[in-house]
């Protein structure tokens, strides 16, 4: 087959693949809104962030905030995209009591952001292209509360206004699996940029998934023609707010237009809402409902006009983004596996890099996290930002390890001891006497008080030099763990007369 | 000294300066006049209070030598600028008794030079009209009236109460807002001055939204001189306001008498209208000749697009309306209708009960022309329209310095005369809507009086942020049709 990466759906009258493209709300981060200088702090009182322009008050008139435009040009960079030096804020009409002035203020024809790309990793460690078609600027709108009274509905208008950037994919996703590892990448970059803080929860991030199917074929036709005919129709799914939806949402969806087309139906064009409760896609209103938005130019709004200086200024502050990051780790010895793992989440790729920081080299700290830290993490249900350990503790175990201080072994005891009780883990090291035994005439005599008892054991060992193991097994015990393991293979190897490595 | 309410606003603030009048005096002389003309409801709220207080303050400052530009002058505010504590309705019955807490630029601009605030007079609603008869609160009387006739006459729109307030000699000047010719209009037929700025030269922050695009305050005076004075207090760039240009504003009262010697004045070919009343053009020869008189080419001029200007802006100006008013939903603030069962209805009644007809026309025409399928046929070729007009002023200033048209295609018509016929009502801004889609400065100028005793303007246009030229344009107009006739004041007896 072809279609490497598609994910199939066997009907009764064959295969079917699936195709995905998504409209992404994200939450710029800005103090301000984006026409208005009210706040936008999550979960502040109702109606306590609202100047007379978010209430639509008559006479009031928008001001563009630089922050947002900044923001949304370092997003675009960030999806190497097209920065356009001209752009137009237009007005999208439509009635509700959220929406104050009667009118969202968006970009229609001429967004800020032109195409770009995101690469995707896949759980096969693959990676895939997603072509991004555009990202524009946008206002939020409020919030209507219907479960307040009995008789009345109330609004809330602290998020009226705040700037929003829609970044709208090309139909290049293949599958549930593909549309969640976009997602994640794409937040990754958003939330290493700094221009949202991609928190699905909150609903900093909000994602509209377009949903066909086609027969095997029809997706490489239309990437050879980039003609759509060769799609088959999509339905629009709202209100898929997180990463495990997104995959039920989907599946739904392309299920359920499978067995349509399977039973001689045909795909209505519609907008679908997703049902978290239920896990299934529900009409919410089809083309011929579809609103009229009557968008024209905003006459409040000069278009906006960037300069290349600026856009060049924005490009020379962009941070170091997840494929760049990755391919330096790998570059640096680390797996791709590894890498990926760190890079994900900017908070394990900051705390990795602390660590690097503190002195640790790049591909021990990437197995110590990997084995040893987030595992514990995991298991206690909490992140590096949460978790109890510092990249400074973390580095300061593995230098005792580098320099010979302790053992890999008890390496991880103290690790234990640093989550419990905190502190400096050379402290801890040299209150409970753990330093490792590096004196060659101590391991010596534990050498050879465990050859003296097993003399038996030292003729086998002679004619097996692999038995050598069990000496050097018997002595750590001995010593508790403290004795440094290659001094005790070293030693053992000679009293038993075996060549190094044997 | 004359009467203290016949002052222009220069003599005014010459005698309040030179302590002959206080100006609690003259302000209350104008509140008096206020008053025993209510006949012409030029108002639709009167601050007597708040005016009294001004000019106290203001006496006080004149008492300390702290006097600023427009000290103590009382002036009437169109009730489409937002003014903070003082009810502000548009002229319609939507906003119900909104009381704006803020104030709007050009309003506080003038507080801030020192100007007294008479009150808020009466409007079309929403600035839609050309005859006052569309406002909430009935329609304005034009003081003048033919002579021998006892009918009344509108005094033309949307800034009907200004301009009646000002003929009437109820304030020494009132401030107005154009979107099609609607300051210049009603200058025009009450026998005044008025001038629409450049785009852009005063702040649309705090005034009403009518068509953003075309919107543009402006000042109504008795003379070209109180023009230029009330001009340069109501002007200034706003980082409120995106659309507002950031240039110095002149002294344009020091460069007034420079006279037209050696200016270029535009005919343009294309404002000679079939069916004008003769008047119209005779009067526009006159001014011709009065310019030419003074020192000036006359140069023929040609504006090819000027008969698509009405269409488009009849396209454009209700497209951007449909939008502006979709916040009257009575939902926040102004009217909301009562028993209503859901919010559908709510928004139905509320806006059905809130907008007059002529809102309502204006709405649908913005609606429609918006519309997914006739945004092109409509919206956008009015849009392309305008840039060619655009292009067609561009080209005439290349060949001359102003251009000089008549104001109206004629003077003050009576009360129900024309508002059963909107297409005729909408003729009356054949001559202005011109210059606001390509967002020019204009100014109407009294020059003379039709055969009944009415007055008529003509219009002078200059090239945007030049309208210091078109002011003293205006002004040798001003002196050359030496215009003294006044309005009897058949409404105080």
């Amino acid at each position: 087959m072809s279609e490497r990466g598609a994910r199939l759906i066997k009907g009764a009258t064959g295969e079917w693949e699936i195709v995905i493209g998504m409209e992404v709300h994200a939450q710029v981060l800005s103090n301000a809104k984006l026409f208005s200088g009210a706040a936008t702090t999550f979960g502040a009182e109702p109606n306590s962030q609202v100047s007379f322009v978010d209430a639509a008050m008559p006479g009031m008139l928008p001001v563009i905030n630089r922050k947002c435009v900044e923001q949304a040009i370092r997003t675009g960079l960030g999806l190497k995209a097209t920065i356009n030096h001209r752009s137009v804020f237009d007005r999208k009409n439509y009635f509700y009591p959220d929406l104050p002035a009667g009118y969202q203020i968006s970009q229609y024809k001429q967004p800020i952001v032109g195409a770009g790309e995101v690469t995707i990793d896949l759980p096969n460690g693959e990676s895939r292209r997603v072509g991004i078609e555009r990202l524009h600027l946008e206002q939020d709108a409020g919030k209507s509360l219907h479960d307040q009274h009995p008789d009345y509905s109330y609004v809330d208008l602290n998020r009226a206004g705040v700037a929003l950037m829609e970044i709208v994919t090309k139909p290049h996703m293949r599958g549930s699996e593909e549309a969640a590892a976009f997602l994640r990448k794409l937040r990754a970059i958003v939330r290493y940029l700094g221009t949202c803080d991609g928190n699905m929860d909150e609903g900093s991030m909000r994602a509209d998934v377009n949903v066909s199917v086609c027969r095997i074929g029809g997706y490489d036709k239309f990437r050879e023609t980039g003609e759509l005919k060769h799609l088959g129709i999509r339905c629009e799914i709202k209100n898929v707010n997180s990463m495990r939806f997104i995959a039920q949402a989907v599946e739904y969806e392309a299920r359920r237009q499978v067995d349509i087309l399977e039973s001689g139906g045909t795909i209505a064009q519609e907008t679908r809402l997703f049902d978290a409760r239920a896990g299934e896609t529900r009409s919410m209103r089809s083309k011929e409902e579809a609103h009229d938005y009557r968008y024209f130019p905003d006459p409040d709004l000069l278009p906006l006009e960037i300069d290349q200086a600026w856009i060049d200024e924005i490009a020379r502050s962009l941070p170091e983004l997840p494929d760049e990051k990755k391919a330096r780790l790998m570059a640096a010895g680390l797996s791709a596996y590894d890498a990926a793992v760190l890079v994900a989440e900017k908070e394990t790729a900051d705390y990795f890099e602390a660590m690097v920081a503190e002195g640790v080299e790049a591909k021990a700290a990437a197995n110590w996290l990997n084995n040893e830290y987030f595992g514990r993490l995991n298991k206690a249900g909490l992140t590096v930002t949460t978790g109890p350990v510092t990249p400074a503790q973390h580095a300061a175990i593995l230098e005792m390890v580098a320099s010979n201080i302790i053992s890999g072994k008890i390496a991880k005891d103290v690790l234990d001891i640093v989550w419990q009780e905190g502190g400096d883990p050379r402290a801890h090291v040299e209150a409970r006497g753990l330093r490792q035994v590096t004196d060659t005439s101590a391991i010596e005599a534990a050498v050879d008080a465990v050859i003296a008892a097993n003399p038996d054991k030292v003729e086998e060992a002679k004619k097996k030099p692999k038995l050598a193991a069990w000496f050097v097994g018997q002595v750590m015990k001995e010593t508790r763990g403290k004795a440094n393991p290659q001094a005790v293979n070293a030693i053992v190897n000679d009293r038993l007369g075996i060549a190094d490595g044997g | 000294m004359s009467e203290p309410t016949e002052f222009t606003l220069a003599e005014a603030r010459d005698a309040v300066r030179a302590k002959k009048i206080s100006s609690a005096d003259l302000t209350k002389a104008f509140l008096s006049a206020v008053e025993s003309a209510r006949a012409l409801n030029a108002f639709v709220t009167e601050t007597p209070e708040r005016a009294l207080d001004m000019a106290k303050e203001s006496d006080a400052r004149i008492a300390r030598d702290e006097a600023r530009p427009l000290e103590g002058l009382p002036l009437a505010i169109k009730d489409l600028f937002c003014t903070k504590g003082v009810r502000t309705t548009a002229g319609s019955h939507i906003l119900g008794n909104f009381v704006p807490p803020y104030e709007s630029t050009v309003t506080q601009n003038l507080w801030d030079a020192g100007a007294v605030m008479l009150g808020k007079t009466n409007m079309d609603e929403f600035a839609m009209g050309s005859s006052n008869e569309t406002s909430h609160f009935k329609p304005v009387i034009n003081p003048w009236r033919a002579r021998n006739s006892n009918q009344n006459l509108v005094p033309g729109g949307s800034s009907g109460g200004s301009a009646a307030a000002v003929s009437g000699s109820l304030c020494l000047a009132a401030t107005g807002t154009d979107t099609g010719g609607s300051i210049r209009q009603p200058a025009a037929v009450a026998g005044i001055v008025g001038m629409k700025p450049t785009y852009g030269r005063c702040s649309r922050w705090g005034i009403v939204a009518f068509a953003s695009s075309l919107d543009q305050a402006g000042p109504m005076t008795r003379t070209v001189r109180d023009a230029a004075i009330l001009l340069r207090h109501m002007a200034s760039v706003d980082e409120k306001d995106s659309t507002s240009v950031d240039l110095p504003v002149p002294d344009y009262e020091a460069t007034l008498g420079s006279g037209v010697k050696g200016l270029r004045i535009g005919i343009p070919t294309e404002y000679r209208i079939d069916g004008a009343p003769p008047e119209i053009d005779a009067l526009w020869a006159k001014g011709a000749e009065w310019l030419k008189a003074q020192g000036a080419e006359i140069i023929e001029v040609s504006l090819p697009h000027t008969k698509y200007a009405l269409p488009a802006y009849y396209i454009v100006a209700p497209a951007e309306a449909s939008s502006n008013l979709a916040r009257y939903d009575g939902v926040r603030y102004g009217h909301r209708a009562a028993g209503t069962q859901d919010l559908t209805e709510l928004y139905e009644k509320s806006r059905a009960e809130g907008f007059g007809p002529e809102v309502r026309r204006r709405i649908l025409i913005g609606t429609y022309v918006l519309s997914a399928g006739y945004y092109d046929a409509y919206y956008l070729r009015a849009q392309k329209i305008r840039t060619l007009i655009k292009r067609d002023f561009e080209q005439a200033f290349e060949a001359c310095d102003v251009l000089l048209t008549p104001a109206t295609p004629g003077p003050a018509f009576a009360l129900g005369e024309k508002s059963n016929n909107p297409i005729s009502m909408y003729l009356n801004d054949v001559f202005t809507v011109t210059v606001n889609l390509a967002g020019l400065p204009a100014i109407s100028v009294p020059a003379g009086l039709t055969a009944n005793g009415l007055p008529l303007g003509l219009q002078i246009i200059g090239k945007a942020f030049d309208e210091a030229t078109v002011l003293r344009a205006g002004r040798s107009i001003e002196v050359a049709a030496n215009f003294s006739a006044k309005p009897q004041k058949w409404w105080t007896a």
